[in-house]
């Protein structure tokens, strides 16, 4: 296998040319520093690189190849994680100027299993801070840009996750996904992204933005790629109290299954015209495509999703306004000089944290102030039990559904800032799979007919049963052939 | 519905944020707005509707043993302080 020719390759394909020593981890984590140097001027989906960690990871890793040794698949694959997840002696900022200089003390889990089953982190990707967002905007390091068009945004909040996975300079990425965080940029950039079950993947050392709704996943090139990645950090934490001890089955073993037999359930209220029609117009070829194979179509009704989002604009702010307590300026992060105690807090909470999560503060500490939390936030959970309820029925006479997962393709920078409430509605329709804690991904649907920007298909399915949301989304890799790249950065 | 300048200031207060008049103003617009939004939720009838507290089913997230487990060295819990003093965060004075 050439270099560079093989950053075009699956992480799969990557895995077993290192297995076959086709390739060295080294010559690949090098392959790929050189990539990012080439393109991330441009696209900035990385707010640090680790080169030389990097390169004594990969060494490391092949000193065990020599000795056949390896820790895993995965022992010397160059991968890369959202700023959010705390790497012990790397900086770690959350995509904000309050934690600018941070340095955690310790791993979280999700890194410390992908450093025991050998994978090489190359660096920490671009987001939007504290997570909120959905375009990569909101990033107080400025925004990443999206690599088929660098006019328009990757979307958010993990968007240098997928922008980074899409431009080949990374075999796969961790994000994280409280309304869409995963699976939005995963659409807008053509590649895979994974939320699973709430509970499925540990929470411990993630920096927390809405607890009851954030969870870990994968974004990668193929599904294979991200079944693997998903299996590699997957199952019970004693750390994380919401960590399901349910086992985790081998998310490769049915992978090649194919669609036949399946019910796909399609939600009348996604598909009634709320999308724009090149985006409805792909994911009705998908469905089209899954009947072909063998699936059944089946109506379902999930009355309440339209609730979604302003269900999420209570319960998310709510908790985010109680975890974003912690950044006082005393312990880590960013200390403005004051006076006063007092003075302190609010000078650096003022300098420290951007538009978004202030506003997001103000909204939480509202919803749960006096005199307001049964109105708010007792409601908004309320709400939260009848979008589960809707989904629990579907899923009596469907084993999935599916819809779009954006709205839109890929908007233009700027083009949503200064409304903060068309920003929200980006997520319409991946907000109610994390008020119900199902599990979710995105998977590419091809590109726009006008604008030949990707679309990403939306599957969500019962809890903890991320096999079967696979198994149909690489029933459709296949069907379509392998993704287009983009094609904006050379 | 639309929020005064002064529960503004008073949430903010509750928030321990500091906001600049003119991000008091922009603010006050915004979360209008959005509360506007959210109020649809009103049209729902939830009586007899239990909140959804917990996103997994009791006893998939057993209790651990209550036993002390090894925590930070004191050296690495400080080693972010912006401030300190021996081995406590040091902030400014709070009794005059």
């Amino acid at each position: 296998m050439s270099l560079p020719g093989i950053l075009d390759r699956s992480l799969t394909d990557l895995c077993r040319a290192l297995e076959e020593r086709e390739v060295s981890s080294e010559e690949i984590t090098v392959a790929s520093l050189a990539r990012i140097e080439a393109t991330d001027g441009r696209l900035h989906a990385f707010l640090r690189v680790a080169p030389e960690r990097a390169v004594a990871e990969a060494r490391a890793s092949d000193a065990r190849r020599a000795r056949g040794e390896p820790r895993s698949r995965l022992d010397g694959v160059p991968i890369a994680l959202k700023d959010i997840f705390l790497t012990k002696g790397l900086e770690t900022t959350c995509g904000s100027r309050i934690l600018e200089g941070f340095v955690p003390p310790f791993d979280a889990t999700v890194v410390e299993r992908l450093s025991a089953a050998g994978a090489v982190l190359l660096g920490k990707l671009n987001m939007d801070e504290f997570a909120m967002g959905s375009s990569n905007e909101n990033s107080a390091f400025g925004p990443c840009r999206n690599p088929w068009d660098l006019e328009r945004t990757p979307g958010g909040s993990s968007g240098g996750s997928a922008a980074s996975v899409a431009a080949r300079q990374v075999f796969g990425a961790f994000g994280t996904d409280t309304g869409g965080s995963i699976r939005q940029p995963a659409s807008l950039c053509g590649v895979v992204g994974v939320k699973p079950t709430y509970g499925r993947v540990s929470r411990y050392g993630v920096i927390a933005f809405a607890s009851s709704l954030d969870q870990v996943g994968p974004i990668a090139r193929t599904v294979p790629d991200a079944a693997a990645l998903l299996g590699a950090v997957a199952g019970h934490d004693p750390r994380d109290q919401t960590s399901s001890t349910l086992p985790v089955p081998d998310y490769l073993a049915g992978l090649e299954g194919g669609a036949r037999g399946l019910r796909i359930g399609v939600p009348r209220e996604w598909l009634q015209g709320g999308s724009e029609a090149g985006v409805e117009r792909r994911v009705r070829e998908a469905l089209a495509a899954y009947e072909a194979m063998g699936a059944t179509l089946v109506d379902v009704e999930l009355p309440h999703s339209k609730y979604g989002v302003a269900a999420y604009y209570l319960v998310a702010p709510a908790e985010a306004s109680s975890n974003l307590a912690r950044y006082d300026g005393v312990r880590f992060g960013l200390r403005a000089p004051a006076r006063t105690l007092g003075d302190m807090y609010g000078e650096t909470r003022d300098r420290g944290f951007g538009a978004e999560p202030k506003r997001r503060i103000m909204l939480g500490t509202y919803a749960l102030s006096a005199g307001y939390y049964d109105a708010y936030y007792l409601r908004a959970q309320k709400v939260r039990t009848l979008v589960r309820r809707d989904f629990d029925r579907a899923f009596e006479r469907c084993d999935l559904v599916a819809g779009p997962v954006s709205p839109t393709v890929a908007f233009r920078l700027g083009e949503k800032v200064a409304d903060p409430l068309q920003m929200y509605l980006a997520d319409v329709f991946t907000i109610s799979c994390n008020l119900a804690a199902l599990p979710g991904l995105s998977v590419p649907a091809g590109l726009h007919p006008e604008s030949g920007l990707p679309i990403g298909l939306q599957l969500v399915g019962r809890p903890f049963d991320e096999s079967t949301l696979l198994r149909a989304a690489r029933a459709l890799e296949r069907e379509m052939g392998p993704a287009p790249a983009p094609g904006a950065i050379g | 519905m639309a929020l005064s300048p002064d529960e503004v200031r008073r949430i903010a207060a509750l928030a321990k944020l500091r906001l600049s008049p003119e991000e008091e103003t922009r603010l006050a617009g915004e979360l209008s707005a959005i509360l506007d939004y959210v109020r649809q939720l009103e049209e729902l009838d939830v009586s007899g509707v239990e909140p959804m507290t917990h996103a997994l089913a009791a006893g998939e997230t057993p209790f651990r043993e209550d036993a002390a487990l090894p925590c930070l060295p004191p050296e690495e819990a400080l080693a972010n302080a912006p401030a300190r003093a021996g081995t406590c965060f040091q902030v400014p004075r709070i009794i005059e």
